[in-house]
């Protein structure tokens, strides 16, 4: 078999992912089942194409230590520190009675406490991945539930770290042997907790101090790749870290995120680090249906399935009953209990762990990773199940409650191009409380405008992605100001093809530019060109100088202004058909114009009744 | 119906609640084009050409303002001095407007009894509108008695504001209608002096 080779593996999962992903999205069952779907029939059941590759698995993890870090950078501090009620209340209250519960149901099936309470802890935790992805897919992250759910997961992520050095302590008859198995090292406890702190510590002063240096660098080498190498450098070099310091690399990444959600280059990092997130995630997705071994699910399906059912109804009681005493509606609290009440990738681990360091044994732990993948298949099934049954009700919002934290729903203005011209319109619209978000691909001038309160974000303003990202879809208005008519060609086309509700005030180099701008279909009060404003008011005051009262000079270059506007619309097509033609009516304009100023004076001779005489 | 223009000139409206309140009654009137003379002429370059043009189409024309100093606005003036041309509206062949009817919608902060031959002005707020009757009359149209909202400057008064808006919507049917007995109102001070008169209408808005 040639199956060994890496582009044979890495084509059978993409031809899985291309082929299934957008047949479930077309039937509605969303990307996540869909990816699960291809992992199952690629998977050694079915097709036998991949085997348990436990490698892969690993490595596709890492999509969600990525999907923490973007979560992370959306989630300001301020808004973080706001959650810590439902992150330590319902999350603690959710992993503690879940604990209790399966530990109880365990008991009863006469097994020893012990390891009832390491299945117990195990399948308390719930997936990341599938809800997370779930739950952004369907646009319901801002929502109560979805709030809800992420804090639930926060604390799970956390409660793993504690519950990996609790549970050699659960081996039956356990030996110090199996102790020291639990410590990464045989370093006493106050020294590891000094390396977490100072990791924690070193993250946040990194992220807040000296990042933006390193972008910046990084950013002026104007090297598109060299700027996603960084990202990604960041993203693993926080994994890599957190591993050595026994954390969880999510929570490293998530906070690394949060701490990293209030700079400039937010918004460039997300788009970079998002298409690596998606890719791994699905890796992941796929690993994951791949891995369910349905052997034993067909040698003993009644408990298998009994278990499955039992796992997905303990954890829902659990969780509704949380919502309840969480004051959340009933819809909601339904979204919640559906969303959480899977078995998640984290028990994986756990009982891998656990079976190596011989606290359990496979002979229960076999079973229950099949029962838990299983819950995780059924995961976008229930999802969909709430969507359908709640179909008229939707989970209600509490976008009012952090509203100020949201920017893509009140910034109505994007600028991009913050130099002399994008940052005098910029400046008036702030001062009169309107809030913009500016784009900007020159890292020194970001420093600069920073210093002086802006936010600015660095960035290439003709990506869609990143224009989405800074709120295109929302914004009212976007100021094309960026220099090199290229450049603003090629911006205004692809801002019209992707967000045709968003009106564009656009730079215009030149007269012949404003032709150019016109052709794309911008509207003429919609083109401002560069020097045209401030030569008519040099053309004004000349007049002035020149003895005429101040408000005919005014009028005459509002005129003026008005006659050339005019001749510009009028004359934009022939200036790309037949160039001699235009010149010889631009002539003629001209000279209507003389015609115009000089019978505003006749007139005023002639007609001594005439406005102003 | 009547076709009715309604030439506004306030240079702060975002400060005026009650103008803000009137000109959204107009959007209930299809017969009714509503013109915001500051939004539209920022610079005060007024297009006479345009103006007049409307001015042609309609056959009742409102000029809505508040008065500062016993006036209009600037820009209202500055569209009579532009748009009211000899030859167009009044002078050999100027006879554009007649027939035309005018009426003057003015939002006043001051009481009615401050605008007396004893109150502080002086004089009656009908006086301080001579100016634009006789423009009215001289370009051959007739002035129809002014609709004032009076107090209009208290954000407080909100029964009296509620009172002008379901006036001023009841006069607006009125002047819609082509059926309308203009001589019945002739003698009114103000428009809505004596909203017996509409009673007619005030039905018609109920039903």
């Amino acid at each position: 078999m040639h199956s060994d080779s890496l582009l044979f593996q890495a084509f059978i999962y993409l031809v899985a992912a291309v082929v299934s992903v957008p047949i479930a999205k077309r039937a509605g069952l969303g990307s996540v089942l869909g990816y699960l779907m291809a992992g199952v029939i690629i998977g050694p059941f079915i097709l036998g194409l991949v085997g348990h590759e436990e490698g892969v698995m690993h490595f596709a993890e890492f999509g969600v230590v990525m999907m923490l870090f973007l979560i992370g950078l959306e989630l300001k501090p301020a808004l973080l520190w706001r959650m810590r009620g439902p992150i330590l209340g319902l999350g603690g209250l959710q992993v503690l009675l879940t604990t209790l519960l399966i530990t109880l149901i365990g008991l009863l099936f006469d097994l020893v406490w012990q390891n009832a309470l390491v299945i117990g802890m195990t399948l308390a935790l719930s997936s990341t991945a599938i809800v997370l992805q779930t739950l952004n897919e369907k646009g319901w992250m801002k929502t109560g539930a979805g709030e809800s759910c992420f804090s639930v997961l926060l604390f799970q992520d956390i409660a793993v770290i504690p519950m990996l050095a609790v549970l050699p302590l659960l081996a039956v008859g356990f030996t110090a042997e199996t102790i020291s198995a639990g410590q990464n090292t045989n370093q006493p406890g106050w020294l590891n907790t000094l390396k977490v702190v100072a990791a924690v510590a070193g993250i946040i002063f990194v992220g807040r101090y000296v990042i933006r240096h390193i972008f910046r660098i990084v950013a002026d080498t104007k090297l598109r790749e060299i700027f996603t190498a960084t990202a990604l450098l960041l993203v693993i070099g926080i994994a890599v870290l957190m591993e050595a310091v026994g954390l969880s690399p999510a929570l490293g990444t998530f906070l690394a995120g949060v701490v990293l959600a209030d700079s400039e280059y937010r918004h460039e990092l997300e788009s970079n680090i998002e298409p690596f997130k998606g890719l791994l995630l699905g890796l992941f997705f796929i690993s994951v249906g791949a891995s369910i071994d349905f052997n034993i699910l067909f040698a003993s399906p009644i408990m298998i399935l009994g278990l499955v059912i039992g796992l997905i109804a303990v954890k829902f009681v659990v969780l509704f009953v949380l919502s309840k005493f969480f004051k959340m509606s009933f819809n909601s609290g339904m979204l919640f209990a559906f969303a959480l009440a899977q078995g998640g990738e984290f028990a994986f681990v756990l009982f891998s762990f656990a079976t190596q360091n011989h606290i359990i044994s496979t002979r229960l732990t076999n079973p229950l990773i099949v029962v838990v993948a299983l819950t995780m298949l059924i995961t976008p099934l229930l999802i969909i199940f709430y969507e359908r049954f709640f179909e008229s009700h939707k989970p209600d919002n509490v976008q009012a409650e952090y509203d100020d934290d949201i920017e893509q729903a009140d910034n109505p203005v994007l600028i991009a191009g913050y130099g002399r011209f994008g940052q005098i319109a910029g400046r008036l619209l702030a001062s009169n409380g309107f809030k913009t978000t500016i784009l900007d691909n020159n890292a020194s001038h970001i420093e600069v405008l920073r210093g002086f309160g802006n936010k600015v974000y660095y960035g290439d303003a003709s990506r869609v992605d990143l224009l989405e990202l800074a709120g295109a879809k929302s914004a009212k208005l976007m100021i094309i100001a960026i220099e090199g008519r290229e450049k603003i060609n090629e911006l205004v086309d692809i801002a019209k093809k992707n967000f045709p509700n968003l009106r564009l005030l656009v730079r215009a180099e030149n007269r012949s530019h404003a032709f150019e701008l016109l052709k794309l279909g911008v509207s003429k009060e919609d083109i401002y060109r560069v020097t045209f404003g401030s030569s008519l008011e040099l053309g004004r005051d000349a007049l002035r100088h020149l003895g005429f009262n101040g408000y005919r000079a005014q009028r005459a270059a509002l005129m003026f202004k008005k006659h050339d506007e005019e001749v510009i619309t009028d004359l934009y097509e022939q200036y790309f058909q037949d160039y001699k033609g235009f010149q010889s009516k631009v002539i003629t304009r001209e000279q209507e114009l003389n015609e115009l100023f000089a019978s505003d004076l006749k007139d005023a001779e002639e007609h001594p009744d005439e406005a102003w005489e | 119906m009547n076709k009715i223009l309604v030439l506004f000139a306030h240079p702060a409206i975002h400060k005026s609640i009650v103008n803000r309140r009137l000109i959204r009654i107009y959007r209930e009137f299809k017969n009714i084009v509503f013109r915001d003379l500051y939004d539209i002429y920022p610079d005060f370059m007024i297009d006479v050409d345009a103006e007049q043009a409307l001015l042609l189409e309609h056959d009742i024309i409102i000029f809505q303002h508040p008065i500062y100093w016993y006036s209009c606005p600037p820009i209202l003036k500055q569209w009579m001095d532009l748009v009211l041309k000899s030859g167009f509206a009044y002078g050999d062949s100027g006879e554009a407007l007649a027939g035309k009817r005018l009426l003057s919608t003015i939002s006043t902060g001051k009481d009615d009894t401050d605008y007396a031959t004893d109150g502080v002005h002086n004089h009656r707020l009908r006086h301080f509108l001579l100016p634009f009757q006789q423009t009215a009359v001289f370009c051959g149209m007739s002035y129809l008695p002014p609709f004032v909202a009076f107090s209009s400057g208290s954000r407080f008064d909100q029964i009296r504001l509620g009172e002008h808006l379901h006036q001023y919507r009841i006069i607006l049917t009125a002047l819609s209608d082509r059926q309308f007995d203009w001589a019945s109102i002739s003698s009114l001070d103000y428009m809505n002096s004596d909203m017996q008169l509409f009673n007619f209408y005030q039905q018609s808005i109920h039903a």
